[in-house]
């Protein structure tokens, strides 16, 4: 599954403090292992891009096209083929990871932030407060989030920031619903009414006792959510309020050349290769992690 | 009614010598699991004869469950299976029954009852229509037959008004009736045996004792043996013929029922019958010493409460208005005294529990509390609790009441840490000795809750509420979920625990005896409001509200010649506790009846 980047990337490094024990129970887990490569072989390579290839992203190269004008099979001089216009499809690769890892990670992640909020306020207090707010989420998930996004990247100035925000503020109401439904049964749990015989606040209540009830659910919602937002990026960027071409994303570069899937379909395999490995890669530390921190399950395969 | 009995009980002994109806051999249930292959039922055999009550008793993890289920072709789904031995029923074999001529002989020729009536009746369907359903399933009828197969079934289990009743759905039933439906479905088609896994374990005391009459005379009339599943030795003894004893997968004893209660052949029998608490002992080993102090609180009361009142508003209507009220708690005043323990007894919907959720702070409420003679009226939330810092809570299920995901010494640990008391070093010094304190070791603090038996984690908990040195610690049913052996061991340690720590408890529960055994005094609750209060023996010995005397009836003896023959039933069912707005309750007022017994009139 592994997409092949270069050959002079070694095994990642990790972090070297073993924090908690969680690094080293994560080091355990095959799957882990394989995971954690993969998003480091994706940092590096998106960090490392100018050293790694010698080529521009956005460099036409002559020889990049055969004299029909299409585009160039994996080769030795272009190990990825060349795409339309005769740019080298492992750089723009490479150089799209910058895009797609911060719209995968910040914009995901700021997603699963506000809806986790959301859902938490919502569903601990309920009344007023939580209706309004669980109004306002069936609101915003009855509302097409394509048109929402066209709408607020008119108004705002086209960048990747902006289009991370975007697709954050699409993407957070499922997972403020499913957080929203888990929180009101979490609060009705006998141990939450011990914790408020003790005196615990309310902070210490939400953060120490429901938010790690709230992680298994969280970690799949995150892991599932960076698939769809590279791909939510691609969508965007495809109706020209994405990120500006010629920056490349992963999503973008399957969407300039989806119409010859048939001629060339390494232009769309790769990069899709690509997405599929990160998607899996969060996937499975997010399972390890999950089963890690729930110490229910511990000493089980 | 009672000629027959006395025909099927001297036919009995002949009964007993033909031929068993089943007959288990060798039984053995292995579950497959992490570590391989357990047995939880091992070598397991006995024999039931025609119009029999077996009891299979024993505590959690005994395996009688497992062999109900095992019975009936129930074993849960690939995890366990019958590994050896048979169970014969007349001339089949059901160990190797096809699934298709199990399900035949199911519901049938062997019906069982479960102990949840709640969920074992489906929500969506009328109870007519389950009824109906499991007659015609076996009998091919008429639906206008079926009906009348389904009233007279109502009728038979006596609940009233059978014709109408059809047509409600179980949430319109209590308790005791959804149960009542339960048995009318078992025996609707008349079975062979009967299995009942616990069947009144979920029930209040009052209903417990109509739903076991009711199994009697319908055994009697219809002549099914019985296998009653219970961890209850007090319905052991109001029911069996014979008793099983079962420990670990294994039976200790088997005999009759009179035997074994008046000469318990192994040690784990004695230690079983010992723990099970009984009424009316204690009374006569003390001799009222503490009735001078008992006469209106002289020393200051730890808490007072006055006027309590809990209302939940339900909304209805087009427009959601209020129009109906849950008059929970009415006017409930009392005070707790230090070093004593009130007890607060009543059945499910009497509003004890919601009474010690206002005092700990859980639910809104009107009237006054005072916590060590600081009135909690008027004062700012910080203030509150700070006051309330003097009252901690165990509750009822110490698997739901811990946070599964911390570790126990972190979770005793927590309520100093949130009230600021000692450096890490000292908490986990305090946490350690209040760990050994409540008979666990201090090297068990790092595991997390999942790891302990239920009557560890109460442990836990009590050590928890201990750990801020309340003035008085409310208990909510908090031994009603454990082993009665536990349970003796759990009580044993709140007593020894007032003595050393002088607090104050506020013990909640709907089992007399546990009550009888613990208490200082005792107020008894129905329907929201105190009918009855005094010291125990005041409440115990000459109770003299009709509700409290029927409590106390209720409670079945662990002694089978003291069996009741007849148990007074209610044929209407108890008044609920939901009002029109604008329509209170009637207010009871309590005299006194000498001594500082308080009666309503």
């Amino acid at each position: 599954m592994t997409t092949p980047i270069s050959p002079d990337m070694s095994t990642p490094l990790l972090p070297a403090k073993p924090r908690s024990g969680i690094w080293r129970q994560l080091l355990k887990r095959r799957l882990a292992i394989l995971g954690l490569a993969l998003i480091a072989i994706a940092v590096a390579g998106a960090i490392l891009a100018p050293l790694l290839t010698p080529y521009d992203p956005n460099e036409q190269m002559f020889d990049g096209l055969t004299l029909e004008g299409a585009p160039l099979p994996p080769s030795e001089k272009f190990w990825l083929g060349t795409d339309l216009l005769g740019r080298d499809l492992a750089t723009r690769i490479l150089y799209g990871a910058r895009t797609s890892l911060i719209i995968g990670i910040v914009a995901n992640g700021a997603a699963l932030l506000i809806g986790a909020l959301v859902g938490i306020t919502a569903g601990y207090f309920r009344g007023w407060i939580g209706n309004a707010l669980m109004r306002f989420t069936d609101l915003m998930m009855a509302f097409p989030a394509l048109l929402l996004a066209i709408c607020l990247a008119a108004i705002l100035q086209p960048s990747l920031w902006i289009v991370a925000l975007v697709i954050a503020l699409v993407n957070w109401v499922q997972t403020a619903r499913v957080i929203y439904t888990e929180t009101s049964s979490l609060a009705e749990r006998e141990f939450i009414d011990a914790e408020r015989t003790i005196g615990a606040s309310t902070p210490r209540i939400l953060f120490r006792h429901i938010l790690p009830h709230l992680l298994p659910t969280l970690i799949v919602w995150g892991t599932l959510g960076i698939s769809t937002t590279v791909l939510l990026e691609a969508t965007l960027s495809y109706l020209g309020i994405g990120v500006q071409p010629p920056t490349a994303s992963w999503g973008n570069i399957i969407f300039e050349n989806q119409t010859y899937f048939q001629v060339a379909p390494w232009l769309v395999f790769f990069p899709g290769a690509a997405i599929l490995a990160l998607a899996l890669a969060f996937n499975l530390v997010g399972d390890a992690l999950r089963d890690i921190l729930d110490p229910t399950q511990r000493g089980r395969a | 009614m009672s000629a027959a009995g006395q025909t099927t009980a001297s036919t009995k002994p002949a009964a007993e010598a033909s031929a068993p109806v089943l007959e288990a051999i060798g039984l053995t249930i292995s579950v497959r699991g992490e570590e391989g292959e357990r047995e939880v039922v091992s070598d397991l055999s006995f024999s039931l004869a025609r119009g029999e009550t077996l009891c299979i008793a024993g505590e959690s993890g005994s395996g009688k469950s497992m062999t109900s289920l095992a019975i009936m072709g129930l074993l849960p789904q690939p995890a366990a299976h019958l590994s050896k031995g048979s169970i014969r029923f007349g001339n089949l074999d059901l160990s190797n029954l096809p699934e298709s001529q199990m399900r035949r002989i199911r519901g049938d020729r062997i019906a069982m009852i479960f102990q949840e009536p709640m969920t074992s009746l489906n929500p969506v369907l009328s109870i007519g229509r389950q009824i109906m359903e499991a007659i015609e399933v076996h009998t091919p009828m008429s639906r206008r037959e079926a009906r009348r197969r389904a009233i007279d079934a109502l009728k038979s289990v006596r609940i009233p008004d059978a014709e109408r009743r059809l047509d409600n759905y179980p949430h319109e039933l209590s308790g005791g009736m959804r149960q009542r439906v339960m048995i009318a479905m078992a025996l609707a088609l008349k079975p062979d045996i009967l299995i009942a896994d616990e069947p009144t374990t979920a029930l209040d005391v009052t209903v417990q004792g109509e739903v076991l009459e009711l199994l009697r005379d319908l055994q009697r009339e219809t002549g099914t043996s019985l296998i009653l599943i219970t961890h209850d030795m007090g319905v052991v003894a109001e029911m069996a013929d014979r008793v099983i004893i079962m420990r670990n997968g294994r039976m200790v004893e088997e005999g009759k029922a009179v035997d074994i209660f008046a000469s318990p052949q192994t040690d784990y029998t004695r230690e079983l019958l010992a723990a099970v608490p009984r009424m009316r002992v204690g009374a006569e080993a003390r001799q009222a010493p503490e009735d001078p102090q008992a006469s209106a609180g002289v020393p200051a009361p730890v808490a007072t409460v006055r006027g309590l009142q809990v209302r939940f508003d339900l909304h209805g209507g087009f427009f959601g208005r209020v129009d109906r009220r849950v008059h929970a708690v009415e006017s409930v005043s009392f005070s707790i005294a230090r070093d004593e323990t009130l007890s607060l007894v009543g059945e499910s919907g009497c509003g004890k529990s919601t009474t010690a959720k206002a005092i700990a702070g859980l639910v809104p409420y009107s009237g006054d509390i005072a916590i060590d003679g600081r009135s909690l009226h008027g004062l700012s939330a910080a203030e509150r609790n700070a006051v309330r810092r003097d009252v901690q809570m165990i509750f009822q299920d110490p698997y739901a009441s811990l946070d599964p995901r911390m570790r126990v010494g972190d979770l005793v640990a927590e309520p100093l840490l949130i009230h600021r008391i000692g450096s890490r070093e000292e908490r986990r010094n305090q946490v350690a000795s209040l760990f050994e304190r409540v008979g666990l070791s201090a090297d068990q603090m790092d595991r997390y809750p999942h790891e302990f038996s239920g009557g560890q984690r109460q442990r836990i908990c009590i050590a928890r509420a201990l750990a801020l040195k309340p003035k008085l610690i409310i208990a909510d049913e908090s031994v009603s979920a454990l082993d009665v052996s536990v349970q003796a061991r759990v009580l044993k340690l709140l007593k020894d625990l007032q003595r050393e720590f002088g607090v104050a408890y506020l013990f909640i529960s709907h089992d007399m005896a546990v009550v009888e055994n613990i208490s200082d005094r005792v107020a008894v609750m129905y329907l929201g409001q105190i009918v009855e209060m005094g010291t125990r023996d005041q409440v115990f010995s000459n109770p003299r509200h009709p509700y409290t005397r029927r409590l106390i009836e209720a409670v079945p003896v662990p002694d089978p010649k003291l069996r009741r023959t007849h148990f007074a039933r209610l044929d209407r069912e108890i008044p609920s506790a939901v009002r029109q707005v604008g329509d209170p309750p009637p207010l009871l007022h309590l005299h006194d009846a000498g001594g500082g017994h308080l009666v309503a009139q």
